[in-house]
């Protein structure tokens, strides 16, 4: 048989039938829903006629609008959003999916959701009317975001129609410094390719530095493929992501780990496998990212200075950054390492995971946030608030001044209601810099967990390098 | 679905790279979990002033003619980010039934596909073009899915290519759930297989 890549032996294990002209129906193994964009997917399917295929492998969650003030208390961000929960659970109930609904202790957001809970596995494909699903790459599923009218689709069938994606290598060489995450390394390739530098293909991230990234950081990295333009990126199993998969609660059983594990070994890439597009980035020298504009490729290096549009390879090119730096209040050559802020975030699907907060206690431990700056920080799933505050993490950040939320999706986007009150410029570790994304007139600069801390601290964009954890 | 077949209509130029979903319908404005209600929603941060809502007259949909546009000049990357439907909806309840620029956002580009809105791919130096023609409100453009073409003023004619899957969906305005149940029995025996091959995915 020819070498193949890991994204075509997936596509091949979840053929059901060709269709012409370069489509294929796929099997959908896990679908996820939450109550933003699941809704309407349930509702078109019922007012169809249509029944869920196979409810047992379909999911939902409530994690986008509810508000993530003390208790989960069921309330949503806005009003009008208790509608949205109200109609997802009555939806949910009559299509026979499970719902991890707000008492639930398996409540999270979706993508944190589905490998903590060992639904996602290897080798699996599993859609979510989110773009965002690629994140669930990182444990070595292909996993990818679709709209709610593809959601029915696949809720009703179980499979998606989809043309054979084009394929691409990412090598990650060398091993970033202490202080530089994965959060940074997806960062300074979407800076360097473009944000549409993944064109619509499936990645593989690889090399030395995603070896050496626990499972979680890999979910991290694999969240920005669709910030790089990708249809999804996954990262190839091994014992790093066995290890972290065993005993959770819907992984295999005993009965069929041994064989599970064997053919999650034999998803690598094969040697001599064809990739329509290959490309590097050396992680040895990189500095802690720090956006600057208004798409995720607007970054530097926190060491960087803001580009100048002069320079700018084409009009359109010029005319969008000038755009973003009105936007963001910024000057050509302007240092991003010392602009004052006025909130500082950590959470969302990019970085709200058990090893993101221990790292952002870590250097906030015995710290303060700087006066007038709004700080929070929101755990990615039930479960893992839970765990962190066994560590006593919650104490740290209240502590130094964070407000210690409940899971959701948060202020990763403005849905009205929730705010950062006044504040305008905001350190955040989601992985959206959009105009108005958080909040009408919000500038909102990405960057890792721990460069969140150092700022927060700081009141200033902060190189975490410089503050020793304790 | 609606079906995409010829359309004669105004262009509007909105040429700004990586317009994302999040400026096409703002989170804030999605309030109700149905489908409608969303044309005037569409561009809501830009088309509308704060805090009273009135018009931005400065923004192109709010200068006539281009309230009555049905084709959108678009820039690179249009419609990348969040996977929300929504921008679709809120394009089409405008009034929108074609989307020309030089690439996509990937979900954006496969829920036009399903919504009966043409999402036409022309080289950035075409579009560039159109759009700084179409800026002076009297840009009419045929766009002809049976051709796969474009045509303007002069005799001018871009052709442009499109999966024959979507476009015959577009041309039809076939319902995708109903072909593909039509093969109910391929993956039912996908299925049964897959529980034997692989009983860990069927075993939650």
């Amino acid at each position: 048989m020819r070498p193949r890549s890991i994204i075509e032996k997936i596509w091949d294990a979840h053929l059901v039938a060709e269709l012409g002209d370069g489509q294929a129906l796929l099997h959908v193994d896990r679908v996820f829903l939450h109550e933003l964009t699941g809704p309407q997917a349930l509702a078109a399917l019922a007012a169809a006629g249509r029944a869920v295929a196979q409810p047992a492998l379909v999911f939902g969650v409530i994690d986008h609008i509810v508000a993530t003030g003390p208790g989960l208390s069921g309330s949503a961000r806005e009003q009008a959003g208790a509608a949205f929960i109200r109609s997802f659970r009555d939806l949910a109930r009559r299509a026979g999916v499970r719902l991890f609904d707000l008492d639930d202790p398996r409540q999270g957001i979706v993508h944190v959701v589905a490998p903590e809970q060992g639904i996602a596995l290897p080798g699996c494909t599993l859609v979510c009317p989110d773009s965002h699903t690629c994140t669930v790459g990182g444990i070595g599923a292909l996993a990818w975001g679709i709209g709610s009218t593809e959601c029915e689709h696949a809720v009703a069938t179980q499979t998606l129609a989809r043309r054979r994606p084009g394929t691409m290598r990412v090598e990650f060489r060398g091993r970033p410094a202490a202080g530089v995450t994965a959060k940074d390394m997806i960062l300074a390739l979407i800076g360097r390719y473009g944000a549409a530098g993944g064109a619509s293909r499936a990645i593989e991230f690889c090399g030395e530095a995603v070896a050496g990234l626990g499972v979680e950081a890999r979910l991290t990295l694999c969240n920005m493929a669709v910030e790089f333009g990708a249809w999804t990126g996954l990262v190839a199993p091994d014992d790093t992501t066995i290890e972290w998969l065993a005993g959770r609660p819907f992984a295999p059983r005993a009965a069929h780990w041994e064989a599970a594990v064997a053919h999650w070994r034999a998803l690598a890439t094969d040697d001599g496998a064809r990739w329509d597009a290959q490309l590097d980035l050396d992680c040895a020298a990189l500095a802690p990212q720090v956006t600057w504009g208004t798409s995720p490729a607007h970054v530097v290096g926190i060491d960087g200075v803001v580009p100048d549009p002069a320079a700018a390879p084409d009009a359109t090119a010029r005319a969008g950054i000038e755009r973003a730096l009105a936007y963001m209040d910024l000057r050509p050559a302007q240092p991003l390492a010392g602009l004052p802020i006025e909130a500082a975030f950590i959470g969302s699907c990019a970085n709200s995971r058990l090893p993101d907060l221990r790292a952002a206690a870590a250097l906030l431990r015995g710290r303060r946030v700087a006066p007038g700056v709004k700080a929070l920080v929101v755990p990615g799933s039930t479960a893992l608030k839970r765990a962190a505050e066994a560590e006593g993490l919650h104490r740290v950040f209240a502590a130094a001044g964070f407000e210690w939320r409940e899971s959701g999706c948060s202020l990763c986007f403005h849905s009205g209601g929730d705010s950062f009150g006044a504040a305008r410029r905001v350190i955040t570790s989601t992985n959206r810099n959009f105009e108005g994304r958080q909040g009408p007139g919000v500038r909102s600069h990405l960057a890792s967990p721990l460069t969140v801390a150092a700022s927060a601290v700081a009141g200033r964009i902060a190189d975490p390098r410089a503050l020793a954890p304790r | 679905m609606e079906r995409f077949v010829r359309l004669q209509a105004l262009a509007a130029p909105l040429l700004r790279p990586n317009v994302d979903t999040d400026v096409i319908i703002p989170a804030r404005e999605i309030t109700s979990p149905t489908r409608a209600g969303y044309g005037e929603k569409l561009f809501s941060s830009w088309r509308y002033l704060t805090p009273d809502r009135r018009p931005n007259p400065d923004f192109v949909l709010n200068r006539p003619p281009f309230e009555r546009a049905q084709i959108l000049l678009a820039g690179d990357n249009f419609g990348c980010g969040s996977s929300r439907e929504m921008a679709v909806w809120a394009l089409r309840q405008f009034g929108f039934r074609c989307v020309i620029a030089p690439s996509f956002g990937a979900i954006f580009q496969a829920n036009c596909h399903r919504n009966g809105v043409l999402p036409v791919v022309l080289p950035a130096a075409v579009v560039e073009a159109l759009g700084a023609e179409a800026g002076a409100g009297t840009l009419e453009l045929d766009v002809d899915l049976e051709a796969c073409t474009v045509g303007a003023s002069g005799g001018r004619v871009f052709g442009f290519e499109i999966g024959a899957t979507e476009r015959a969906m577009l041309l039809a305005g076939l319902d995708e759930i109903g072909l593909t149940l039509a093969r109910r029995d391929a993956i039912a025996a996908f299925q049964a297989r897959d529980r034997d091959a692989r009983p860990w995915i069927w075993s939650l």
